[in-house]
């Protein structure tokens, strides 16, 4: 037997199946060299997990394998895995063969037989290619055949020990189902069940209308797993689980980084941006402008070249980007640059699960940067109520884990208030972000106002501001409170009117006062001068007058000496006497 | 039945099991009483050769294979039920 594992397989005792998802519930795959029992409804996919652990058996893992097809026949199993993309065709030509074991319809069934002669020429086969891996898929179908309980048991046993002793990895499918008919399936599944190393069941079911698919571990012999049914669903490429975020996961890295929410002043709210990898949550009525408050964040992100992907479940993406362009939004090069993707999700129907594996899928071929969400409460909508919180659960944490801006919005409706409790979809504790936006109604205006709820790791502003929408682009703008009102629209155009004309009279009259000093200041001035001058004529005359008395008196002392001298008289005694 | 039509069958068995052995003598045991000189029985072994399973597509065994006269018919069991086997093999109204 040609077996060529590849190390990291041998030293593992699980065979993987490459079923996102799966492996990871399972720590890693199916009990290698045991045998695992799938169990489902019509229509659950057993036989698509069943073809992909082969698949990737033959394709990755080098281990090749045989289907035993007991209800459809290979070539419509092939046909039908075609679109998954598994290369079935090439690789049944040497990795995988298919034995096609369906009952013909002739045939007639007299007394006791077994399945020695299946089991023989498989043995023929397994040793010719070294398969590793089997799939019996529908053994009820042959089972059934069987004519008593007894017999079914033996051969049950028959096949484990035959897989048991080949030491294949193997994987046996049985119907499940409600009715009359499958009591014996029930029977044998029961009896299985105790058997096998690994048991596994698949429900399909339709939750008003909604299809929802679970998968959930029954049990796995020496190995830990995740109990819960987890949802899964059947993509473009085969099987996918979703598993919640399981503890042992490393923590993504976390950035501060800031980016722009396009809105300045929203940024300067929000003290510099969104984190990048943020969750931001933007609530509101219908018409509130989440739209749009979305927009200017991809527009902000395109303008940074930065991938980003806009799912709109309410309108076609074109519509998006031409009712976004009214407002000063231009999205319309970006999307022609190939930058920005706009998906509608109305396109896309089905549960909340499938809407977040195509937005999975579709955000990582766009290599998407920043993701919106446009509303996100559309999944708790039509069946989804269950489910539609553990998928925006899942939704934030892999756009975490995967670095990814997220900015979702969730519409209210006019009746609920702020409160979630009645919402079934309650992520709001989730966001990092949450901004809500709501109507303010006075004076017969309905006017937006955003206020940030609340925003982790951040400083951010308390107070509720004004959105004002206009052809040329977003803004904010303070609101007024007047009497413990708030506020906005005309009311608030008004206030801010009657507070500059005041203003404009405050400033006129500090003018004319200013003007009224001036001039009194001027007059005091001129009098001052006048006055100097009075006081200059005044010392002038003083002066005059002083200097006219000395004359006076000079010219008399002077006389009198003169008139001494000719009186003849004593000159010193009249030089004593004068003054 | 002028000329003897000639009954062809295969019958796969799986080496010594019960079953196996009890088709046997069950097909032995028809062809001797309903079948005397003409019919050729010809027994596959499946453990010893496994293709010819594959090739035959029996997946259970026994299994017998009326290959002649037409229409050909594929029986799976011990054949102990011996009036639907006759029944199958289109030999239930013939006279004893």
């Amino acid at each position: 037997m040609k077996s060529s594992l590849p190390s990291i397989a041998k030293n593992s005792n699980k065979a993987p199946t490459g079923i996102a998802g799966f492996d990871e519930i399972t720590g890693g795959g199916l009990p290698r060299e045991r045998t695992t029992l799938l169990v489902g409804g019509p229509g659950s996919g057993k036989t698509v997990l069943a073809l992909q652990f082969m698949a990737h058996g033959a394709q990755n893992c080098d281990e090749p394998g045989i289907f035993v097809a007991f209800e459809e026949t290979s070539g419509r199993i092939v046909q039908n895995a075609e679109s998954f993309g598994w290369n079935l065709a090439d690789l049944q030509k040497k990795k995988i063969f298919f034995m096609d074991a369906q009952p013909m319809p002739d045939m007639v069934q007299s007394g006791d037989f077994d399945l020695g002669g299946m089991l023989a020429a498989l043995e023929a086969q397994i040793n010719e290619m070294g398969a590793r891996r089997i799939v019996f898929d529908a053994l009820d179908i042959v089972l059934a055949l069987l004519p008593d309980p007894a017999a079914r048991r033996r051969e049950i046993y028959r096949l484990h020990d035959w897989l048991l002793e080949r030491e294949l990895t193997g994987i046996i499918t049985l119907k499940s189902g409600m009715d009359e008919s499958h009591s014996m399936s029930e029977q044998s599944f029961g009896f299985m069940q105790f058997m096998v190393d690994c048991a596994v069941i698949l429900n399909h079911s339709a939750e008003r209308g909604v299809s929802q698919r679970g998968l959930r571990v029954l049990k796995y012999r020496g190995s830990g797993f995740d109990e819960n049914e987890a949802p899964f669903l059947i993509g473009k490429k085969g099987f996918e689980v979703i598993v919640a975020r399981t503890l042992d996961r490393v923590d993504t890295e976390v950035t501060s980084e800031r980016i722009s929410s396009g809105v300045e002043r929203l940024d300067t709210m929000l003290n510099g941006g969104y984190y990048r990898g943020a969750s931001i949550l933007i609530t509101g009525f219908s018409g509130t402008a989440k739209t749009t408050l979305s927009g200017t964040f991809a527009e902000a992100a395109c303008q940074r070249d930065e991938h980003t992907m806009f799912v709109s479940f309410d309108s076609d993406g074109s519509e998006v980007v031409r009712n976004l362009a009214s407002v000063g939004i231009q999205l319309d090069r970006y999307v022609k640059k190939g930058i920005l993707r706009m998906v509608s999700a109305r396109a896309i129907t089905g549960s909340a699960e499938t809407y977040l594996a195509r937005i999975k899928m579709l955000a990582k071929e766009h290599g998407a940067r920043c993701l919106i969400i446009d509303p996100i409460s559309t999944w708790s909508k039509s069946g989804n109520d269950l489910s539609a919180h553990s998928v925006a659960e899942r939704l934030i944490d892999w756009s975490k884990a995967e670095g990814i801006t997220l900015v979702c919005t969730r519409l209210l409706d006019e009746m609920s208030s702020l409160a979630e409790g009645s919402s079934p979809l309650q992520i709001s504790t989730l966001v990092d972000t949450w901004i809500h936006l709501n109507y303010l109604v006075q004076a017969g205006e309905r006017n937006r106002g955003l206020s940030i709820i609340k925003s982790r790791g951040t400083a951010h502003s308390n107070q509720v501001r004004e959105l004002i929408l206009s052809d040329t682009g977003v803004n904010l703008a303070d609101t007024y409170t007047a009497g413990g009102e708030v506020l906005m629209g005309t009311l608030r155009w008004e206030k801010e009117r009657a507070e500059r004309s005041l203003h404009e009279a405050n400033d006129a009259a500090v003018k004319l006062k200013r003007v009224k000093l001036d001039a009194e200041e001027a007059e005091l001035e001129v009098r001052v001068k006048s006055l100097n001058v009075e006081l200059l004529a005044k010392q002038i005359e003083r002066d005059l007058l002083v200097s006219s008395t000395a004359n006076h008196e000079g010219e008399l002392s002077r006389g009198r000496t003169r008139m001494s001298e000719l009186r003849g008289a004593d000159a010193s005694k009249a030089e004593v006497k004068l003054p | 039945m002028t000329s003897p039509v000639i009954f062809k069958f295969r019958l796969f068995i799986a080496g010594e099991a019960m079953n196996s052995t009890q088709a046997i003598a069950n097909l032995t045991a028809l062809c001797r009483i309903h079948l005397l000189n003409r019919h050729e029985i010809e027994v596959v072994d499946v453990f010893l050769e496994p293709k010819r399973a594959l090739a035959d597509r029996v997946f259970m065994t026994p299994t017998l294979l009326k290959l002649g006269p037409l229409p050909k018919r594929r029986i799976v069991g011990t054949l102990s039920q011996t009036k639907l086997v006759l029944q199958a093999l289109g030999l239930s109204d013939l006279p004893k």
